[in-house]
Order: C-alpha cells, then structure tokens, then sequence
C-alpha cells in the first residue's frame, strides 16, 4: 500500500483527537454526540486500510519498503522515523482497529449522558492512534514514543472520572508502575546504543527493527548484549502486560468506564507487551538467559493471576485477572519459543475478552453494579448480553471448536513437545499453563452462573459501592451495544479455526497465521503439529473447571459460602490479593520510601545544607560586627594601632635581616 | 566596525522601555499596556535574531562592534569592546528569553502593588538577560550578569509573597549566594584577561591555550566555575534556589526558573567547556556525579514538599541536573566527542524554560484563586477550573519527559550522549524520570483531581487575557517536542566547534 495509506492509519485517529478536543468540545460544548461519530468515521477508515494493509502485505509476502523521514538530528546523529509493515503489524493493525472500531461503537451508547462525552472519545482516538503509532514503527525509539503515548492515553481514561479518588489514584498508579517497567526499556535502548558500533560499521541503524534483524543474522550482537537489551526490553513488555510482580496496577485499571477495560485493558494496550517481545523476538532468541526469563514470568503469572480470579466478586476484576492470566500465557509461549502461537492467542484472545468486558458493560449498564453478589438471574432480562457472554467464556475455557481453544492448544503442545525433549522449563511452565486453564474454566463459569442464573439480588439498589445514577431496570441494553457484541461473538467463535487451522479450508490454507508470520526474515515461525492427546487433556481440564463451578453455585452441592469459611487462610490471601498491594503501597512506597529516604533527605536538606550555608552568612555578618568593636573613630587608638603595626613590620625586618 | 543593531535593539528595547515608563508614563494602566507592547517588540526581534542566524554558516553572526568602547588607560591597552553577537548556542536563548519576557509581563497583569516601578523592574531584568545571553566581551558580560540581580532582588523583597519577612530573606539569600559567585567569577575574568590582553570572548580560546596563565588553568577554571555553580544550580549550592522561587511573585519565578537557572548552564557552555577543554575533559567525572546527585537529589526532596511552588523549585534542581550529565559527554570515547550529549543538555536548558515556566505560571495562577499552595488544601480543582488542570497536565507531563513534549527530546539526546562515557552515573540519573513521573502525577492528583473541596465551590478558570501565555508556552513545548530540530539543529551547530575543539584535546591525549 502506498505511503501515505499507512501513515493515515495512525494519523486519522490522531486528527479525530484534535479536531475534538480544538474545535468541536470548545464549540458544541462537553456533550456532544459529533465526538462519537468523527471517531467512529476516523476509526472505520483507519479499520478499512488497515484491512487493506493485511491483504497488500499477504500479497506482498511480507515485503515492505518505505522511506524514512529524518526527526531529530544532532551532529552526525541522525534519527529518522519510518513504517514497518510485516505480517506482525498487519496481523495487529487489524486486531486493534477492529476491537477499536466496536468499543466505539458500543461507547455511544454506554457513555450516552455522561458529561465528558466529548472527552471520552478524544482520549479514545489519541489512545487508538498511539497504540496504532506504536504497530507502525519501524524502529525502537520510535516504538518508545508512541510506547509513552499509549501509557498516557491509559492514564487519561483510567482517570476518565478524574473526580473519584480511586480512579485518579488508579490513573497514578498504573502510569508510574509502567514508568518504572520503562526504565529498563530505556535501560535497553541505550544499552543498545552502546554497543552500537558494529553495526555502523556494516552500514545498519541500531535502532531500525529490520536492521537489528539482520544484525542477529550477521552476528554483530553477543549473547551478552543480546541478554541485557532483552531483558530490559522484557522489563517494559512486563509493565505494559502486568506481568508479575508489577501486575498490581490493571485490576485498579477497572476504575475507568468498561469499554475503555474493554480496548485497553483486555485487548490492545496490554497485549503491547506481547508484541514488543515477539517484535524483537531474534534478539531474545540469542539468549538462553532471557528466553527462560519470559518463559517462568509468563507461567508464574498465567497460574498466579487466575488463582486471584477465583475470589473476585466484581465482574471486572475477575476478567481483569484474566487477561493478566492469559497474557502470562503469550509470553511463556514465546519463552518457550511458539512465536506463532503467542501471537495466534494475542488475536483470538483480543476478540472473546472485549466481548467478555463489554458484557460486563452491558450488565452494569442494566443492574447498576459490577458487583456479581448483587447480580443473578440476567439471562432472561439479557437474553443477547446472555448468549454472548456464554461465547465468550467458552471460548476462553478453550472448548472445542471456539477461537480460543485452538490457540491455548498450540501453546500447550508447544511447551509439551519440548518440555518431552528434555526442557525443563517447557515442562513446568506446560504444568503451570494447565492448571491456570482449569482455573479459567472455573472462574469463568463462577462468574457466568453468579451473573446470569438463580435470582436477581437487587443490583445497585442494594451494593453499597455502586455509582449508579439511575434506578435499576432490567432490561437489554441499547442496539449499540448489543450489536458490537454480536459482532464480536463471531470472531470468538471462529477467528481460530479460519486463522490457523490444523487443515485446508478451501481459500484459506491450513496454519494460514504461521505460514504468513513466517515471512518476517530472522523468525522461523512452527507449525504445531496438532496433538490429540494435548487437545483432549485440556478439554478435560476445562470441562472439570466448568463442572466444579457448575456443582458450587448452580447446583450447591459445595456451598459458595462454606468453602472460603473451610480454607479461610487461602481464601484471604487470595482475596487481599497476596498482600502485594500492601507491600507495595504501604511498605515500600509509603514507609520506605516516603517516611524514610525522602523524610532523611529532606531533613538533610533542611537542617544541614540549608543551616550551612546560613551559617555561612552568620558567621559573616558576626565577624563583621566584631571587627566594627576596632572602630572606635578616635584618632588616639588608631595611631596606637598604627605606630604598633610598624613597630612589628620594623621588627620582622630587623630580625630577618 | 561591524554593527547589526539588532542585537543591540533585542537587549536595550526593554531597558528603553523601562526609561520610557519612569519618565514619560503616569497612569499605571498605560504603563502595563506599554510594558506588554514592548515585551511584543522584543520577543518579534528575538524571533528575527533566531530566524535570520545561518545554520548553515555558523559562527559568531549579528555581531555589533565598538572596539573602543571603553579606550584602554596607558599602553596596557586596558580596551573594554562593546561586542554582541549571537551563535548557535546563544540563538535559541535569546528566543527563550524573548518568549518568557513576554510571559512573565502578561503574567503580571493583575499586580496592584506600585504597578509602574514593578514593569519597570521586570523590563530592566529583561535587558540584563538578553546581555548576557549575546555578550561577546567577557567584562561585558560580566556586567549584564550584575545587572540582572538588582531587579531581581527587588522584584523578590517588594512584591514577593507574605510576610514580608520572608521574602526579604529570600531576596537577599539570592542576592549574596549570587554575589558571592561572581566575585569568584570576576577574579577569573580578570586573571585571564592579565594573562591573555583580551576580554574577546572570541579569541579568548586561542588565546589561553597559547598564554602563559598567571594561576593554573584549573584554578582559573574553577573560580569561574563556581559562579555559574551557583546560578544552575549545582547542589550544595542551591539552597538559595527553592526560597527565591517560592517567595517571587509569579513573574519572577518565570524568569528566574525559565532563564536565570539557564545563565548558569550557558557560561559552563560559553566559558568552562569551550575555553578550558583540558580542565573540562578532567572535571567530566565531577560533571556526571554533580548531574547525579542533582537529579535524584532533587526528586527525592520534592516529594516531601507542601508548598506547591517549593515543589516545583525542587524539581527544577532535579532538572538542571540533566544538563551536568549531558556536559559530563565532553570527555568522549576513544578521540571522538559527539555532538549528541551536549546538544541534549542545551535542549535541556530551553526545555526547562519553557516547562517549568509554565508551571510556575499555573501555580501561581491556583494561588491566586485559592489563596492557597498548602496542597493538602487543595483538591478536586479540575472540576472548576478544566483549562487549568488540562495546562497544568500538559506542563507536568512535559516535566516528566512524555514523548511529544520537547522535555522527552532532550533527555533522550542527553542519555543517548552520555551513556557511552558515564554508563552507570546516566542509568542512575534516568530513573530520575521515575521519580519525576511519581512527583508530578502524585502532585496533579492531590491539587485537581477527587471530589472538589467546598470551599473552591466558587472558584474560576482562567479567563481573558491569561489564555495568552498559557497557550504560547503549551505551543512551544509541543511544538518542539513534534518538531525538534527547529531547535536542536541551531544548538547543533553551535556545540559543533565546542565538541571540535574537545576532540582535538581528546585525540592529543590519545597520543
């Protein structure tokens, strides 16, 4: 596609930000619906070239050229800026335009009335278009701007309703604990740099992807700087992604309105992680070290996320510990090595947990509440919410034949296969993925049965926490948003079986997402090959999962509220969250940090350097004033002074000779 | 004799101005319009000054000469010239310079308070910087750097903030640590000029490297050293800094913030680096770990501080510590100085101006609404005043180097400059960036966002003519964030003969 075509993509949603925010809320005032349709008209075009970009790069087999345009220039450094369109970007632009597209869709309704209308969706179209800005990117620094952009527009709509405390707390915190993650980006970009010169000397950027591509091929980076530049690249992948321990800040992310969750915080920005490890994937390839890093990370917080999501009685705090659980799975995929794999789950995963987080939305758009205690009973009320939402937790189950069964399953294989070989790691992080997947089955279903079957409890009326304005009355949701839930709910259901089937399907060819990932030069892309045994032990395990849940709160014949009284300590640590929130906040920030370095030096500061220097002064002025003491102004004293002043000089003289 | 003129123009149009006042205006309405028409003029040919100098060319360009300024006593030739000029590295200052001139006049529209002698204070400020910034003879320039304080101080002790007690302290802690580094400094000058003849600050570079000194070249580096320590500022000197800043009146803040601090920066440019390289290149080590301990230093202390415009002093200690590591560079690697380093941390310099002027500007505009910098009594002010927090986000973002924002542009130059020579010293400094993004947004939380207190029930946005400077600072942060080499070419070209010169000494070590 054309130069300018790709540049759009990123620069329609950002000109869709400025005209809202410059011309029409100054002019059409805080409310206007204008907002919602120029975003959606940026965000559709964007949606359409970026189809286009998916079908010239298949075309193309992955083959991209364009110029670059120089951005910052100092001395003989130069910086230029350019696209970067493979398989990997086309495959992403069409995933994030699209979930964008129907979030937005789905907004007009959801946030109908709300008094930064206007606001909501210009921070929308600046966030779309830096997380597209970031796909584009042809080189790291570049990718690091719009890497920051996409933090900022995280921030702004976490923080939407800027005057509830928790929300602006929640703002902070996810800003600065990926600011944190991104210091070791930095870290890794200027670690880069630094051993940056052997590849000057084969004419090639250290900065431009394609470049550190083939500078892998021809060696120019060692195993070492290969290590470090990876592992400070993964420590920004683990912000943006939650990935543990710095997963804290995107369960208090649900603060924003539920479609932002839905784009963000489920299937675009978080996922940014992913694709920042699978973009320099080569790089990570050449170390041992950082590959067994991302593989025990992904693993650790696939198994430790979902046990969080087994408690939570907020809807969207069980699905927030879902996509913390199921992005540890895409990066202990590329730990592992399943390139292709990683980034067939990123996309399926993108579609069912949008899906699964505007349901949620709808849900609370009728009852009022995320509070899942005072639901019950949706299904009747619900009826599309209902279906849809069953769509999408099967396919995040991994049930067989919905999207996200296929993509769970060649992960599993993977880490199964070369964990068979001797890979340990593979192994233990294969046991680790199997057990968050009965987790998932379970909270799913938990959360499925709480919301929609037994009784309705009263919703808003009756949760203390609730923001509701508006009495409670069930019924189904708008058409503008129901139908952005059908539309998903496709997807859900076969965006894996299309995209990468084990077979031929007519037009489409069998592991049609592998082959065309497999262009991008330096990845060598595997197809796995399908395994009965792997498929039909993670059915089971999602099916006991579901069942488990299915005999606890349908059928009671384990009490819901019995069983957190029988393992209390357990339950606690998994309701307080293991307590990191504490340790983190109250420990290390508040006591550590804020009550101890800063209190010392700010004491210092104060009471020592401060009193110094004025102690400085004191001592002038005083020495001053006791000098003035000589001053009498009689002349008697001051030819005294004189005659015994010569006197001395005479006598040093005499006896120096 | 070569004269422009419109380098003389820039740097006396404010002082004529301020003449005009005194003696011809009566009316204190006449006397503020006249004060922001003056400001206009000036910061229009700041913008022609910036326009007109040649990239291309480089060099020393607009020069205005008078050889004879002051005739020399006796045959010692005791000539004091009359030189201004302009080159790649004073160009975006005085752009700077003329920006925040203008600023810091509309940013006094609402003075009540003897309004005359305050606009002619503040215009006579305007012509001390604009001095320094262009002045090519060293006495000179020293006289410019004098003539700035006098304003300053009384802009401080007369319309600072209450009581009246404080201020005065502040101004006079100003005054004295400001002295006291120029009394150093003025040793310096003259040392060099007894052990070269010259006060040309053009050929003084040569000419030391030639010249039998009377003391020691670090000696004679370190007296002027001190005096622009002082102005930067480098910790344990700084103290002076978060009093002055605090009890100024706006205006003030936004110049002593925006383009005081950056006199300091500019002479270690100008004097330290370019005409003692050898010393320099030794003293790299004490440039990268005085950077250190200004950057975490600072953000460290800020996040203890209550009073909104201490906060934001702090932070500026924390910034300035940037510049030092983008200096520290000039050591280079293995006989090659890159531009990259040095360039940043003069990006630095006009970056901070701009950002930390502007948020001296909307502090002082909260103040002036709620009575208040006591920030736990602040709260939930987005809900009244959008535009103002909207500003203030912007701004703070920019102090904490987002992407887009020209405070990123300069910090990435600086890091990527001097990571290769100080790798630890540069990774320690950038989580300096950590820091400023807890301190900034922990800050704009606690003063805009939450539930809005019930005391500010009444309180209002900015209006009328404070959209001006607002907007003309959000502008310039941006626009040199998307745009940065309008800037960064210019400061290019200016460290280019800085960063030659290095590498000579460096490569001559080599061997």
């Amino acid at each position: 596609m054309p130069e300018v075509a790709a540049w759009l993509i990123l620069f329609l949603p950002l000109a869709s930000f400025a005209l809202i925010s410059l011309v029409i809320r100054p002019i059409r005032g805080a409310e206007s619906q204008t907002a919602a349709y120029v975003t959606i008209m940026a965000i559709g075009l964007t949606f359409a070239l970026s189809i286009w970009a998916l079908v010239s790069t298949v075309s193309a087999h992955g083959e991209s050229h364009y110029p670059v345009h120089t951005w910052i220039s100092a001395g003989e450094f130069e910086f230029a800026v350019g696209i970067l369109m493979d398989p990997l970007t086309a495959i992403m632009l069409v995933v994030v335009s699209g979930v964008s597209l129907m979030v937005q869709i789905y907004s007009v309704g959801y946030m109908h009335g709300d008094s930064g209308y206007a606001r909501y969706f210009a921070y929308m179209s600046l966030f779309t278009s830096a997380m597209l800005g970031l796909i584009l990117a042809n080189n790291l620094i570049q990718m690091f701007v719009f890497w920051e952009l996409v933090g900022l527009g995280s921030y702004l709509l976490i923080g939407f309703w800027f005057d509830r405390p928790a929300a602006a707390a929640a703002a902070k915190k996810a800003f600065i604990i990926t600011r944190f993650a991104d210091f070791g980006f930095l870290l890794g970009i200027l670690f880069l740099f630094f051993n940056g010169d052997a590849f000057a000397a084969q004419g090639l950027n250290v900065f431009v992807v394609t470049d550190i591509y083939k500078g892998v091929e021809l060696g120019l980076l060692t195993i070492g700087v290969a290590q470090w530049v990876a592992l400070g690249i993964f420590a920004g992948a683990m912000g943006k992604s939650a990935q543990f321990p710095l997963h804290t800040w995107l369960p208090d992310a649900m603060e924003g309105p539920t479609p932002v969750s839905a784009l963000i915080h489920a299937a675009t920005m978080v996922a940014a992680g992913v694709f920042l490890v699978a973009r320099f994937f080569p790089v990570f390839e050449l170390s041992l070290v950082a590959m067994n890093t991302v593989a025990i990370i992904g693993g650790i917080t696939a198994i430790f996320a979902a046990s969080m999501g087994l408690v939570m009685n907020d809807i969207k705090r069980v699905l927030a510990y879902s996509t913390v659980s199921q992005l540890g799975y895409m990066m202990l995929a590329l730990g592992t090595g399943a390139y292709g794999a990683a980034i067939f789950h990123l996309f399926t995963h993108a579609f069912f947990k949008a899906l699964l987080f505007l349901g949620s939305g709808s849900v609370n758009h009728a009852t009022g509440t995320f509070d899942m205690r005072y639901m019950g009973g949706l299904r009747t009320a619900m009826p599309w919410t209902y279906i849809t939402f069953i769509i999408g937790s099967l396919s995040l189950a991994g049930i067989v034949p919905l999207a996200g069964f296929w993509s769970k399953d060649e992960i599993l294989t993977h880490a199964f296969n070369r964990g068979v070989n001797g890979d340990t790691i593979s192994m233990v992080v294969f046991l680790l993925a199997l057990i968050a997947a009965f987790m998932t089955a379970f909270y799913m279903f938990r959360a499925v049965f709480m919301t929609f079957h037994g009784n309705f409890k009263g919703g808003a009326e009756r949760d203390p926490d609730a923001h509701a304005e508006h009495p409670v009355h069930l019924e189904e949701s708008p058409k503008s948003m129901t139908l952005p839930l059908i539309i998903l709910a496709v997807p859900a259901i076969v965006a894996g079986f299309l995209a990468n089937s084990i077979f031929d399907l007519g037009v489409i060819p069998g592991h049609w997402m592998s082959h065309f990932l497999d262009y991008i030069p330096s990845v060598h892309v595997e197809t796995a090959v399908f395994s009965v045994g792997i498929a039909a032990l993670s059915s089971v395990v999602a099916l006991l999962g579901m069942g488990m849940a299915y005999l606890m709160y349908i059928r009671r014949v384990i009490s819901p509220e019995d069983m957190p009284n029988a393992l209390r300590p357990v339950h606690t640590l998994l309701y307080r969250k293991y307590f990191m929130d504490e340790l983190y906040e109250t420990v290390v920030v508040r006591h550590v940090f804020y009550s101890g370095i800063c209190y010392a030096l700010d004491w210092v500061d104060k009471s020592i350097v401060d009193k110094i220097v004025n102690f400085c002064g004191w001592l002038g002025a005083n020495t001053g004033t006791a000098i003035r003491q000589v001053q009498t102004g009689q002349m008697q004293a001051y030819g005294m002074g004189i005659s015994v002043g010569i006197l001395i000089i005479f006598a040093i003289f005499l006896f120096l000779g | 004799m070569e004269f422009t003129g419109l380098l003389s123009a820039v740097v006396f149009l404010p002082l004529a101005g301020a003449v005009v006042i005194a003696l011809v205006l009566r009316k204190y309405s006449h006397a503020r319009l006249f004060a922001a028409a003056v400001a206009i003029v000036d910061f229009i040919l700041a913008i022609v000054a910036f326009a007109v100098y040649d990239t291309n060319a480089g060099g020393i360009q607009l020069v205005d000469r008078l050889s004879n300024w002051i005739p020399g006593l006796g045959d010692d030739g005791f000539a004091v010239q009359y030189l201004l000029g302009i080159d790649g590295l004073s160009a975006p200052l005085v752009l700077l310079t003329g920006l925040l001139g203008l600023v810091a006049v509309l940013a006094s529209w609402h003075i009540k308070l003897r309004v005359r002698e305050y606009f002619i204070w503040l215009l006579a400020l305007q012509t001390g910087v604009m001095g320094v910034f262009t002045s090519l003879d060293f006495l000179l320039f020293f006289l410019f750097w004098e003539l700035e304080l006098i304003p300053m101080f009384f802009l401080i002790a007369i319309w600072g903030s209450d009581p009246k007690s404080k201020r005065e302290y502040s101004a006079m802690k100003f005054l004295i640590f400001t002295i006291l580094g120029s009394a150093f400094m003025l040793v310096g000058i003259l040392v060099l000029f007894f052990s070269t003849g010259t006060f040309d600050m053009t050929v003084l570079p040569d000419a030391i490297r030639g010249a039998n000194l009377l003391l020691p070249a670090g000696v004679v580096f370190s007296l002027l050293f001190v005096g622009f320590a002082v102005k930067l500022p480098l910790w344990p000197l700084h103290t002076w800094l978060p009093d002055a800043h605090t009890d100024a009146p706006t205006a003030g803040s936004v110049i002593l913030a925006g383009v005081l601090l950056k006199m300091g920066g500019y002479g270690m440019f100008r004097v330290s680096v370019s005409m003692f390289p050898d010393v320099a290149q030794d003293a790299a080590w004490l440039f990268a770990a005085a950077g250190v301990i200004n950057v975490i230093y600072g953000a460290i202390v800020v996040m203890r501080q209550t009073d909104l415009k201490r906060l934001i002093a702090f932070s500026s200690v924390s910034h300035m510590g940037f510049v030092m590591i983008g200096l520290a560079s000039v050591v280079g690697v293995n006989g090659t100085v890159s531009t990259l380093g040095l360039t940043g941390a003069a990006m630095q310099m006009f970056t901070h101006g701009t950002i930390t002027g502007l948020l001296f500007l909307l502090v002082g505009m909260v103040y002036d609404k709620a009575h208040t910098r006591y920030i736990p009594d602040l709260g939930g002010l987005a809900k009244r005043m959008p535009f103002l927090a909207i500003a203030l986000l912007v701004a703070g973002l920019a102090s904490l180097g987002l992407p887009g924002t020209s405070g990123f542009v300069a910090e990435l130059l600086i890091f990527l400059g001097a990571f290769k020579m100080w790798a630890i010293p540069t990774a320690i400094a950038a989580f300096g960036v950590v820091l400023a993004a807890a301190y900034i947004l922990w800050t704009i939380q606690r003063v805009m966002f939450g539930p809005i207190k019930d005391r500010f029930a009444d309180i209002t946005d900015v209006s009328g003519i404070q959209y001006v400077p607002i907007a003309l600072l959000v502008i310039a942060i941006i626009a040199v964030g998307v745009f940065p080499t309008f800037i960064s070419d210019v400061f290019s070209s200016g460290v280019e003969p800085i960063a030659n010169s290095l590498e000579q000494v460096a490569q001559a070590r080599l061997r």
